[in-house]
């Protein structure tokens, strides 16, 4: 089950806590990936420790132009096909609504929604020649939620869940899959920095009693990936030990 | 009938998965040939492959019958 060996994807973010999670997840089933992250040392640093074949190409979400570019050097450097892609990458520049700048919501929205949707836009075409694909963005629960200080990241992340539905609906007589993956808290360099005691506190609001950690996001997204997830699409599957259950 | 048309009809028959004698110069491909809206950026792409030229989307907008297509591909082919 779940065996992905003959196919590729593209990964973003993927140096990242979830990100490199996920990475490893899809080359443990036998995808070969192409990478992408805006931190070259970083990407080249997780690079070592992930194994199979793989390529990485850097590029920075917030140009539009590079964002462009992106899927058609993944389909180069991975042989003409594109099986899967992987919107994970996303940033945070949390702020109150009233004293939210206008960049910190254009930056958020630019990353997390935008590039999203143009390398969804740009996978489409290769995925529907394929009669295969399968999207997964990387969503927050956060999106369904909603959380003070990140209207314009609870935005972004909940317009990935309606773009994705859209997408969905265009592209499922074409076998391509188009879904969402929604961790909760996850044991991250994000989370580390907290203090203890926001961290006990944050665990009282999980049934499961602990944060999550990034290869179980990386579970969801290897299922949603794989052949057998052929008839699940525009969905949102929820990784979050029960603290919100949508 | 030029060669265009014949292999132009022939992609139309092969996606659309219609019979070949309907696949006229005057059929539409949404209101005689049954495609959708997908279905013609599916066909725009086959023409662009198969012919070597490229179908911006403002032109292919307005390729709504198979004549419309040949005479595109007619006129811009290098």
């Amino acid at each position: 089950m779940f065996d992905l060996t003959g196919m590729t994807a593209l990964v973003t973010g993927a140096s990242g806590g979830i990100g490199s999670a996920i990475a490893q997840a899809l080359a443990a089933q036998g995808a070969r990936l192409a990478v992408s992250g805006s931190n070259a040392d970083k990407l080249e640093g997780f690079r070592a420790g992930l194994g199979g074949e793989h390529v990485a190409l850097r590029c920075d979400l917030s140009d539009a132009a590079a964002v462009d570019g992106l899927v058609p050097q993944a389909v180069e450097a991975l042989g003409g096909r594109l099986d899967i892609l992987v919107n994970n990458a996303g940033v945070t520049r949390d702020n109150l609504t009233m004293r939210m700048k206008d960049e910190e919501w254009d930056q958020v929205i630019r990353v997390n929604l935008e590039a999203a949707f143009r390398l969804i836009r740009a996978a489409a075409k290769p995925m529907m020649k394929q009669r295969f694909g399968r999207i997964v963005s990387v969503t927050s629960v956060v999106g369904a939620t909603g959380n003070p200080g990140q209207a314009n990241y609870a935005a972004s992340k909940a317009g990935l869940v309606g773009m994705s539905k859209a997408v969905a609906q265009e592209l499922a007589s074409r076998g391509v899959t188009v879904n969402c993956v929604a961790p909760g808290f996850i044991r991250s360099a994000m989370t580390d920095a907290l203090p203890d005691a926001q961290k006990q506190a944050l665990s009282t609001r999980i049934p499961a009693g602990t944060l999550g950690e990034g290869s179980d996001v990386a579970a969801a997204v290897v299922y949603l990936a794989s052949r057998e997830a052929g008839y699940v699409t525009g969905q949102t599957l929820h990784v979050n030990g029960g603290m919100a259950m949508l | 009938m030029s060669e265009t048309a014949d292999r132009v009809k022939k992609i139309v028959v092969e996606h659309l998965g219609v019979e070949a004698d309907k696949v006229t110069e005057d059929a539409s491909f949404i209101d005689d040939l049954g495609a959708d809206s997908l279905d013609i950026v599916e066909l725009v792409m086959a023409f662009e492959e198969e012919f070597g030229v490229e179908i911006p989307d403002d032109a292919a907008e307005k390729i709504t019958t198979v004549k419309d297509a040949i005479n595109y591909i007619d006129e811009h082919q290098g």
